[in-house]
């Protein structure tokens, strides 16, 4: 309980000096959103009445503290460029940005870890070889390329499904996860690769150490060793580094949904950037950036649950 | 030898002959890349072109060379800034610890929690997209992780008999940091160096796919990549060729490193 608090004091510190950075890295822009919106030639009480309007004349801590209050509330301000608040801009196209990220996810997770055993098992310098060599092409391949290259075999030459021809789950969620599976593996395939090569190095790690030939030499099956004292000690440092998984998948998914012209926060965040278009930017990476610490704090509760040893420390 | 060293020179010879084409690829490429030849537009890979043209007629492996060399450029130019800063960084907190120690480690940890395209994505946004603007905001961003290697390495050596030594017989501090803890260090600095060039290529890649890299005339694979989804259907080479040069580039560097960790493993 004691280490529930202390993760949980770390977390909100954390995401509080996030929201002041991610405030503070929009203020410091050159340029002035005003003068963007109502163009250079627009009078100077023009200019202020908008500013007054959009409370852009208070100081800045004030105006902090007030954005960060309503973004709790789930208020994430006004489009420079739309006119629009954010929250109704995202709140169609986040969910599925939030379902392609759990579904690359899964895949990850459901994939590499029985993969991972496999190959953790295969202790011959043969095999070693091979699966490091093939570790090492899939982990070589950029996700977005994994795309291209489904969209070409699946889409173009067998036509499993159309590339661009997107159906949301409102319509139908059948049609909806068929589309998703390509774009998902493209993201999980590499991080499977590295998840494999990690959970591989992390078990022959384990199997040199004395308590495995204890266990051998009272009789243990290679299999029940395996399974009942190599694998709960192996598995622990593969958490934490499927918490970075997990990050790394929801920036790699803004990537993905590009390819498969999926109409998720992607398409968003870029035309935002290249607009200038700051509430937005901001929300968004305020979002993923919670979404990141969210998943460390979970991590290190499953670590704690997974090693006691960890608490005492 | 080693059998681990299998992968060092295969690594070593696919980047070697990468990097041969790139460096050629400033001089020399078998067309210009540039130019346009409307009579030749989506023709397949022939002897004449080894990698087929694209919708202008533009030879796609003088492209491609000339892409990767943009895309070259900037890994190498990231890793630099990454590298130094890190060093400098990680090697003064490592020698030195106390407080700013602590300090810059918290920084350090909590910039590598994120990743490290999400930040590239927020200094872009303030600072606009092109080349120099990428690789200031990678170079920043790569700093970390190289600080966080040296300053272990260097707070392992710290207290050990040869620099005590050392410091008995009157080298002073600078001494002691470059020349005798920071050549120890090579072995781990060399495979971050090599992860580092990957990440490097994989985030401009990623970034100019997206269009909020490099801008148009410059050219980098990703830039070319994008361009190329539009033509899957009439001129799958134009993406095939560019993404295998992506694979090739980023494949050799990582068996590099892989070779190069199961060298230092081995003694």
């Amino acid at each position: 309980m004691r280490y529930f608090i202390k993760k949980f004091s770390t977390l909100i510190i954390t995401l509080f000096i996030i929201s002041l950075l991610a405030f503070l890295a929009f203020q410091i822009i050159p340029g002035d959103p005003v003068t963007q919106m109502l163009g250079t030639e627009a009078t100077e009480s023009a200019k202020e009445a908008l500013r007054e309007q959009l409370g852009l004349n208070r100081p800045v801590l004030v105006r902090y503290f007030d954005w960060l209050l309503s973004f709790i509330r789930g208020d994430f301000g006004m489009s420079y460029n739309y006119r629009m608040p954010v929250g109704e801009m995202l709140a169609d196209k986040l969910p599925i940005t939030m379902m392609l990220t759990g579904l690359s996810f899964l895949f990850t997770v459901v994939f590499s870890i029985p993969i991972g055993i496999l190959a953790g098992s295969a202790k011959s310098k043969k095999s070693d070889v091979a699966i490091t060599s093939v570790n090492q092409m899939v982990m070589s391949i950029p996700a977005f390329f994994i795309g291209i290259l489904a969209c070409y075999v699946f889409g173009n030459i067998f036509r499993v499904f159309i590339p661009g021809n997107f159906v949301s789950y409102t319509v139908s969620w059948s049609q909806f996860l068929g589309y998703m599976i390509f774009p998902a593996l493209s993201i999980a395939i590499p991080r499977i690769a590295m998840t494999v090569r990690m959970l591989r190095s992390s078990i022959h790690t384990e199997l040199e150490k004395d308590y495995v030939r204890t266990a051998r030499s009272r009789g243990n099956s290679y299999r029940s060793i395996m399974m009942r004292h190599v694998l709960q000690n192996a598995l622990i440092p593969v958490i934490t580094f499927l918490a970075v998984s997990a990050a790394e998948i929801m920036t790699g998914s803004i990537v993905i949904e590009q390819v498969f012209a999926i109409p998720g926060i992607s398409r968003l965040l870029l035309t935002s950037i290249t607009g200038r278009d700051y509430p937005v930017v901001q929300a968004i990476v305020v979002i993923i950036a919670a979404w990141i610490v969210i998943v460390n704090f979970i991590a290190d509760l499953l670590y704690q649950l997974a090693d006691p040893r960890i608490r005492m420390q | 030898m080693k059998k681990g060293n299998l992968f060092l020179y295969i690594g070593g010879a696919i980047s070697a002959i990468m990097s041969f084409l790139i460096i050629l690829g400033y001089f020399w490429t078998p067309y210009s890349p540039t130019a346009m030849n409307v009579g030749a537009k989506f023709q397949a890979p022939s002897l004449e072109h080894l990698m087929g043209t694209d919708n202008f007629g533009r030879d796609i492996f003088s492209r491609v060379i000339d892409g990767a060399g943009t895309t070259f450029f900037i890994a190498v130019s990231v890793v630099a800034i990454g590298c130094a800063l890190g060093i400098l960084i990680g090697s003064l907190c490592g020698y030195y610890g106390g407080l700013p120690d602590i300090i810059l480690t918290r920084i350090c940890d909590s910039i590598t929690a994120f990743p490290s395209f999400l930040l590239a994505l927020v200094i872009i946004s303030i600072m606009g997209s092109g080349k120099y603007n990428i690789i200031f905001a990678l170079g920043i961003l790569f700093i970390p992780s190289f600080a966080r290697i040296v300053r272990s390495e260097f707070a392992r050596y710290r207290d050990l008999n040869y620099i005590k030594s050392a410091r008995l017989m009157g080298a002073g501090s600078f001494r002691i940091m470059f020349r005798h803890i920071l050549p120890n260090t090579f072995p781990v600095l060399l495979s971050a160096i090599t992860i580092g060039f990957n990440n490097a290529v994989l985030s401009e890649a990623s970034m100019s796919f997206l269009s909020i890299g490099i801008q148009p005339p410059d050219a980098s694979l990703g830039s070319m990549l994008s361009d190329s989804q539009i033509y899957l259907g009439s001129a799958p080479w134009y993406a095939l060729g560019t993404g295998a040069v992506i694979i090739l580039l980023i494949l050799g560097f990582s068996l590099l490193s892989e070779g190069l960790q199961r060298m230092s493993k081995n003694g």
